[in-house]
């Protein structure tokens, strides 16, 4: 697991106030929405912040973000290939 | 004219909710006092339960601990009270907004804002698609939903089960603010000595106090709601010709209540309207008070109507709610009168069964 | 089905500033969509409502004190009533009347202005109480005397929709004789921000119903109408009557619209069964249309499910004053009594193509035509969704 992936879980889990989870409890291919980690439009909302905060990566379309965030993997690649830093 | 009964109570707030059966009275040394913690992992599911502010939390646990209570799922209108809403979430938002000085900004805390969030999160825990109201009107916003609860009663066939509560919560610069106001005290007083006190201000609490008030009674009612009125603006000399007025339109005087629950805080400036009343009205009376228990805040009237739905249905009242040496041992009818500042007066009338 | 007299109205928008004004506007087809001149805000280029009093020239038409604690929704609500009253023809209005006024910020325009500045100087502080949306009806009542029954509603965007179902229900109850109901909310950084953080809010001109409607635009307002017993009203005008109205939640989400928009299409339900009407008996429809992808869908559905293949003539008129948040309620009450007066409906402005999804067009050109119901749709955060009937004084 690259150091992005962790970083990744360790933010969302603060930024989504996921207090009882830990970074290992979350898989790299695991669906982040519905049945997955069930997360929901709200939080959508918030990786989008996160996104632009952390890797200065701006997503003005929140329909976009449903493909961005299926997964940890799909995030870290969006990011790999966007960041701006 | 449908009946209302008070078929379920729960309560949240410094002190514990069995404290007038144990006596087991809490004491506090500060002048913002937080409500004692509760299990909420017991009864919101954790995913909803990250988003919570106190006031969503506590509203929502005792919304279902008052179901429970009275053995139902699903109420038929809902109706919160809450004069400041959900403080602390409008705090977090509207810092982070300053602070980014409208940069970047998540949601959450906005959409967590609103002063509905209570009552819309009760709805979406108990996925709940009926009537729900939400009043704000500093010291009588409980009053207001009690009034609407009573309306609907006498009005609507269909609404029989109603969930009516007040809540309100404590934040730091927002409480913080009204210590600058002046309406906290300046010295440090201890909850106990509150309604002694001979100093401007109070100390300020986080309560939730919610009631299942239904058209039918139960084996479990506690008490009648008889009435309530809502009185913005009185002079401390009318207070009681007021109240007077509020009884005969019960066809009642003063001498038909053998309790009154008034929201004495220890504040210098306003506790005389309370004096007018115990003085002269009800000197006769036994007078009850509370916020030496609670503390203060806008709608800690809700949790007067806890303290006298119990009273009346277990006729125990401790002696470090008595205001008074009287002893009343089969109360009938009790009597809530509760103002801030000055202003927003509400009273409200229980019955025994 | 008799229902609530509705003997005043007073409002103030970005459409006007008063109801002439205001109704020259909405027949012209003119919006008050424009970007920001006296509201400070870092996003200058975000399209808003705004009224065009800064806050001097409205403590200057109330006459307020100096060391006044009125807050920006205070002054136009105090502003909208003395329209009120002048409508009226009522001088003085008695002590004993209510008021129930819903909002859903309230002073929070004071609150962000002073954050920093009340631990530091005394002199603002007397803002701090203005923070509350009850300290706002508070003061509204004390400018006209008003002592008896003073209640807050705030309950996000149908905040004074529900204030006029309150009003009614204490009118029919015999418990008041005499309301005033309604709503105010002034434009202000914390909801601009919060709107602007939930990536709804559009660059351009807001298009209710639209194929290609991309969010809401904010406004501001503050609209009153006058509530009376019949007996009481004697041989003034009537100008309408609320003959429903029905609150339902949609228990979906905090802030989003169920898909089947459920709690739209029970409160539409409610209203129609309180005015004692079938859904063919209602002429017209003021949506909450607010533009936002979401909203639309979830209240064009409900449509479909409340009047099957006849759904009335319909049209949000949010792309005059855009979305006035807690004011929203009383403003389309207003437009709506007005189109029962002359007989006419305001066009959805903006609006190019039907959604994909449902195919409805709303009304789209100031349209004559015979109106005696009218339903007013509210809906808000929280899943509030708030419907009201008006109908003609017959």
């Amino acid at each position: 697991m690259s150091d992005l992936h962790t970083e990744l879980k360790k933010s969302i889990i603060e930024q989504l106030n996921l207090e009882d989870m830990e970074v290992n409890e979350i898989e790299n291919d695991e669906p982040l929405f519905g049945d997955g980690l069930g997360l929901d439009s709200i939080d959508a909302l918030e990786l989008i912040v996160l996104m632009e905060k952390d890797y200065g990566i701006k997503l003005s379309d929140p329909q976009q973000g449903k493909e961005v965030f299926n997964s940890i993997n799909t995030m870290a690649d969006f990011i790999e290939k966007n960041r701006t830093r | 004219m449908n009946r209302l009964y008070v078929n379920g109570i729960s309560s949240i707030s410094p002190q514990s909710e069995d404290i007038l059966e144990t006596g087991n009275l809490r004491e506090y040394q500060s002048n913002i006092i937080p409500a004692l913690k509760h299990d909420y992992k017991s009864m919101i599911q954790p995913m909803m339960l990250r988003r919570m502010s106190n006031a969503v939390k506590m509203g929502l646990f005792c919304s279902k601990k008052t179901l429970l209570d009275a053995q139902l799922d699903m109420p038929d209108a809902i109706m919160v009270g809450t004069g400041q809403g959900c403080l602390q979430d409008t705090e977090k938002f509207m810092e982070a907004m300053l602070t980014a000085e409208e940069g970047l900004l998540s949601p959450t805390s906005f959409i967590q804002s609103t002063h509905n969030t209570v009552g819309g999160q009760i709805a979406l825990d108990l996925k709940c698609t009926a009537y729900n109201m939400t009043y704000t009107q500093n010291s009588v916003s409980f009053e207001s939903a009690l009034l609407d609860a009573l309306l609907q009663a006498r009005t609507e066939s269909g609404t029989q089960n109603i969930l009516v509560g007040g809540v309100d919560e404590v934040s730091p610069a927002f409480t913080g603010f009204q210590e600058l106001d002046g309406q906290l005290k300046k010295e440090p007083v201890k909850n106990t000595d509150l309604l002694w006190s001979k100093t401007p201000g109070s100390i300020f609490s986080e309560t939730a106090s919610f009631f299942m008030l239904g058209s039918q009674e139960t084996e479990n009612s506690y008490a009648e709601l008889v009435d309530v009125e809502i009185i913005n603006t009185a002079e401390i000399q009318n207070i009681g010709e007021r109240t007077e007025r509020f009884l005969q339109t019960k066809n009642l005087t003063s001498s038909a209540i053998d309790i009154v629950i008034l929201g004495n805080n220890g504040d210098s400036r306003y506790d005389p309207f309370y004096h007018e009343l115990q003085e002269k009205l009800f000197a006769e009376t036994l007078q009850l008070a509370y916020k030496h228990l609670v503390g203060e805040n806008n709608s800690v009237s809700a949790y007067a109507f806890w303290i006298a739905s119990k009273i009346l249905k277990e006729n125990k009242i401790p002696d470090f709610i008595k205001l008074n040496d009287l002893n009343c041992s089969k109360p009938r009818r009790i009597l809530i009168y509760n103002q801030y500042l000055g202003k927003n007066h509400g009273l409200i009338l229980l019955q025994k069964l | 089905m008799k229902g609530v007299a509705i003997t005043g109205m007073g409002i103030i928008s970005s459409i006007g500033r008063d109801l002439e004004e205001t109704s020259d506007s909405l027949k012209s087809g003119r919006s008050g969509i424009d970007k920001p001149n006296i509201f400070q805000t870092k996003h200058s280029n975000i399209l808003v409502g705004e009224i065009s009093f800064s806050n001097s020239e409205l403590e200057n038409n109330l006459d307020l004190e100096m060391n006044h604690t009125f807050s920006r929704a205070t002054m136009l609500g105090a502003y909208a009533i003395k329209q009120l009253l002048v409508n009226t023809g009522l001088k003085d209005i008695p002590s004993e009347t209510g008021i129930i006024s819903g909002t859903s910020v309230g002073g929070i325009d004071m609150t962000e202005r002073y954050f920093h500045d009340y631990p530091e100087n005394t002199e603002n502080r007397r803002f701090i109480r203005a923070q509350h949306p009850g300290f706002s009806t508070e003061m509204i009542a004390e400018y006209f005397g008003l002592k008896g029954f003073v209640s807050t509603i705030s309950t996000a965007c149908s905040s004074s929709a529900n204030a006029i179902m309150m009003g009614a229900r204490m009118i029919e109850s015999g418990k008041l004789k005499r309301v005033i109901v309604g709503g105010s909310d002034c434009l202000t950084k914390f909801t601009l921000n919060g709107f602007h953080s939930l990536m709804i809010l559009s660059e351009n001109n807001c298009r209710p119903f639209d194929q290609d409607r991309d969010g809401l635009n904010l406004g501001e307002a503050a609209a009153y109408i006058l509530l009376e017993a019949d007996d009481c009203i004697g041989d003034r005008k009537v100008l309408g009557r609320v003959t429903g109205y029905g609150n339902a939640n949609d228990a979906f989400h905090q802030t989003a619209s169920s898909e089947n928009g459920e709690g739209a299409y029970l409160a539409i339900s409610k209203a129609l069964k309180k005015a004692g009407i079938k859904s063919r008996d209602i002429d017209y429809i003021n949506a909450h249309g607010t533009g936002t992808k979401n909203n639309d869908l979830s209240e064009s559905f409900a449509f479909q499910r409340a009047f099957g293949d006849e759904i009335p003539p319909f049209s949000s008129t949010k792309a005059y004053t855009g979305h006035t948040l807690g004011a929203a309620g009383a403003v389309e009450a207003i437009f709506s009594l007005i189109s029962l007066q002359e007989q006419k409906v305001f066009p959805n402005l903006n609006f190019k193509s039907g959604m994909k999804e449902t195919g409805l067009f709303p009304v789209t050109k100031p349209t004559k035509m015979k109106i005696s119901n009218i339903l007013s749709n509210s809906f808000g955060f929280g899943g509030n969704c708030t419907s009201l009937i008006f109908q003609k004084d017959e």
